[in-house]
């Protein structure tokens, strides 16, 4: 008798620990039920202002909140947030643990491969931050903006200056982020890269100046740029977009929910169309950073 | 498959990490800890009241704490930046390797109060009948039984440091949980990563306590 | 500086102690369930059929040798997929989530549980064996033996240990935060993001780790006490 409840126990417990990747995939598969669920579980991360922030009260607020809460409306659906830590979405996203995440999530070539996308809501390019201090602020690029699907000679001095001048130099970037990515692809090898957990930390370890460096970003920048302690801070270089860092930021779901692609697109083109998207972007950014 | 193979080498460097981290922390802890020991044993409170309160301080909080208010909390203040020891504390590596330190040194501190205690005082009494040296007393006599009588526990408490050094991936650092973390965010098939890692783990592990099953012998044979 | 640790809408203090409650569900949920777990795989131990025995050595052999955090991240991203497989083999063919809660609790659990069997073996191995094959000459039966000669001695031995593997179950639930369940950590987290005052919360929380542990230890130690009630010491 006792044996057998310790077989019993033992086999939960051993199960558990041990682990499948079968049966991750297995388990995605019923997840892609074809309709918009209600409630719908919205990840967000809670730690990239403005996109999705929380305040002192513990709610998660900005423009990205705001904007969903808009969807849902219009989706006839009721909305339930859950903060969670930005580098394990995407899996968590195709174990089922929630529908869509809205967390200022760019649609890249890699990511399209993992999860669907909605159409993009916002676009803005990545810039380079440093001390106003730093000599970068005050080299001369040449162009305002790199855009990497279609690469001027220009582009390509800009991006060799930046190469020359950051070698050596300690770069801070957000975990899993398309800035990562095009800091590991195009600089890696040149600038000696920490990688965060989250934006407010970077921003946190750059006022300590632990890094010289950060990129990210425009608009969780500026979030950073106009506070008081952002003030010895400014963007420099060219903008980065294109190529990598996708094609703006969008809501992600796992791929097959059609039903609910459709629905969460209709919403946002209704947004686009009824100026509401331009409204909340000026609230919440100070200029529209909305996408056709 | 293919993912697994291409991410072998930046897993093969967070593990060199992992190792430099463990190796690092656990001398310069040892080290740490004979002070602690002794200065906890110590008859004067000026020296035994510190020792107190460093493990006291150290063991009943939990290391992510102490990782994280000496990474973050430091930097916060411009003092602490301006000094000389900016240098060292501007670097999550070397960050990493103090509160391990520190952290190891209380636990191993306790331990090794343990093992000196243990040493019977006839000893300590017929080597100053001897005319013993203070110093060569402890060293020939005191640290030598000391560190026998100990060397379960010690292990038991590198094994827990091996593990300790997961947590530096939370400050930035690439080693074998941060590579693993960070190859599966990137890769989004997250499970085999840390399979992988987990195997590496248990292999260190599995080294120190052979490492010290023969260490135990080697010490009995001496005795 | 205090205001930002005042209860209400500016504050950060209401957060804080929402989290300390947060981390002692987690603790308290993780260790009951390491205690159960930590009783079965010592039984299968001691006097398990060979497989069981095999199946619990390695149980703890692998979650005791890698590090608490890898188990979470494991957990967290593959525990999904797997405890869905295992619903489906009792034929629930829907689907299973688990919440960074479920994660936390199940992963310290775990833990926590390795920690304990071994804690709950050694303290069954310390009993004397003679007392046992006494009482089985006796006649008592097998569960009176366990109840009146087993579990009371071997809980003595026992308390020691598992007040330890309390400590160390407290201070992992730290590591849950990483998976942005709200408790005490990740609250000290998210306000020095938000404050840029990372050295005054991460300070604040250390200070409520070390009230809750100082004042666990108190509390074993009184059980320790009670348990230890007319055993003779030798006089030192």
């Amino acid at each position: 008798m006792k044996s057998w409840i310790a077989a019993l126990g033992l086999a939960c417990v051993t199960l558990l620990g041990g682990c499948g990747k079968e049966e991750a995939a297995k388990q995605a598969a019923p997840a892609a039920a074809d309709s918009v669920p209600n409630p719908l579980r919205v990840a967000t991360e809670g730690a990239y202002p403005p996109y999705n922030m929380v305040d002192a009260s513990g709610n998660l607020v900005g423009f990205e909140i705001d904007m969903m809460k808009d969807i849902c409306r219009r989706m006839k659906v009721e909305c339930q947030f859950v903060a969670t830590a930005w580098d394990g979405m995407i899996p968590a996203l195709q174990a089922g643990r929630f529908d869509v995440v809205v967390a200022g999530m760019s649609i890249t070539e890699e990511r399209l491969q993992a999860v669907d996308f909605s159409d993009g809501y916002t676009t803005t390019p990545a810039y380079l931050v440093s001390a106003n201090s730093n000599p970068l602020q005050k080299e001369d690029y040449g162009v305002p903006k790199v855009d990497l699907s279609n690469m001027s000679p220009e582009s390509q001095a800009a991006l060799d200056k930046l190469r020359g001048l950051l070698k050596g130099k300690v770069m801070g970037v957000q975990t899993a982020t398309i800035h990562a990515n095009f800091a590991e692809k195009y600089l890696g090898d040149v600038v000696d890269l920490r990688r965060y957990d989250t934006q407010e930390q970077l921003a946190l370890d750059m006022q300590s100046g632990r890094i010289e460096v950060g990129l990210a970003d425009a608009v969780t920048w500026n979030a950073f740029l106009q506070r008081p302690e952002g003030k010895d801070y400014s963007f420099f270089g060219p903008g980065f977009d294109g190529g990598l860092f996708g094609r703006g930021q969008g809501v992600a779901l796992v791929k097959g929910r059609t039903a609910l692609k459709t629905a969460l697109n209709s919403a946002i083109k209704e947004m686009k169309a009824d100026g509401t998207m331009k409204t909340m972007s000026v609230q919440w950014f100070g200029f529209d950073t909305s996408m056709p | 498959m293919d993912m697994i193979l291409s991410s072998l080498p930046s897993l093969a460097s967070g593990a060199w990490l992992t190792v430099q981290l463990v190796a690092l922390s656990l001398a310069l802890g040892l080290l740490l800890s004979v002070g602690v020991a002794l200065a906890r044993l110590s008859g004067s409170v000026l020296l035994r009241a510190p020792a107190v309160a460093f493990i006291f301080l150290f063991r009943s909080t939990p290391l992510l704490v102490q990782i994280f208010l000496i990474f973050y909390g430091a930097g916060q203040f411009a003092a602490v930046r301006d000094s000389f020891l900016w240098p060292v504390l501007r670097e999550p590596y070397w960050c990493a390797i103090i509160a391990l330190t520190l952290n190891n040194a209380a636990y191993t501190g306790e331990i090794l109060r343990g093992g000196i205690q243990s040493v019977p005082f006839g000893q300590i009494e017929a080597a100053r009948a001897l005319g013993m040296h203070r110093l060569l007393l402890f060293r020939r006599i005191v640290l030598p039984q000391a560190f026998r009588q100990i060397l379960p526990a010690y292990g038991n408490e590198m094994i827990q440091m091996v593990q300790a050094t997961s947590l530096a991936s939370t400050i930035t650092l690439m080693e074998l949980t941060g590579a693993a973390r960070a190859i599966a965010s990137r890769s989004f098939q997250p499970v085999e990563m840390f399979v992988i890692a987990g195997l590496f783990y248990l292999a260190m592990n599995f080294a120190i306590a052979q490492a010290v099953r023969w260490g135990e012998k080697r010490l009995a044979h001496a005795g | 500086m205090l205001d930002l640790l005042s209860y209400g809408a500016t504050g950060w203090g209401d957060e804080l102690l929402q989290g300390a409650g947060m981390t002692l569900l987690v603790a308290v949920l993780a260790y009951l369930i390491g205690l159960g777990a930590g009783c079965l795989t010592a039984a299968a131990k001691l006097s398990g059929p060979l497989p069981l025995r095999w199946l619990a050595a390695t149980y703890t052999t692998v979650v005791r040798g890698v590090p608490a955090l890898l188990v979470i991240w494991l957990l967290f991203y593959g525990g999904s997929g797997l405890v869905g497989w295992m619903a489906g083999l009792f034929g629930y063919g829907g689907r299973v989530e688990l919440s960074a809660f479920a994660v936390g609790v199940a992963s310290v659990g775990l833990v926590s549980g390795a920690y304990a069997a071994e804690v709950i073996r050694g303290a069954v191995q310390a009993v004397p064996k003679g007392q046992l094959e006494a009482a089985r000459a006796l006649g008592m039966h097998r569960l009176l033996i366990l109840r009146r000669i087993l579990a009371p001695q071997a809980l003595r031995y026992a308390l020691p240990g598992l007040g330890n593997v309390w400590q160390m179950t407290l201070k992992d639930t730290t590591l849950v935060s990483v998976v942005s369940l709200a408790e005490l950590m990740r609250q000290a987290y998210v306000a020095s993001g938000s404050t840029r005052q990372p050295f005054l919360f991460y300070l604040v929380a250390a200070l409520v780790y070390l009230v809750i542990t100082t004042l666990s230890e108190t509390g074993f130690r009184a059980l320790s006490r009670r348990a230890d009630r007319g055993v003779r010491r030798a006089t030192a």
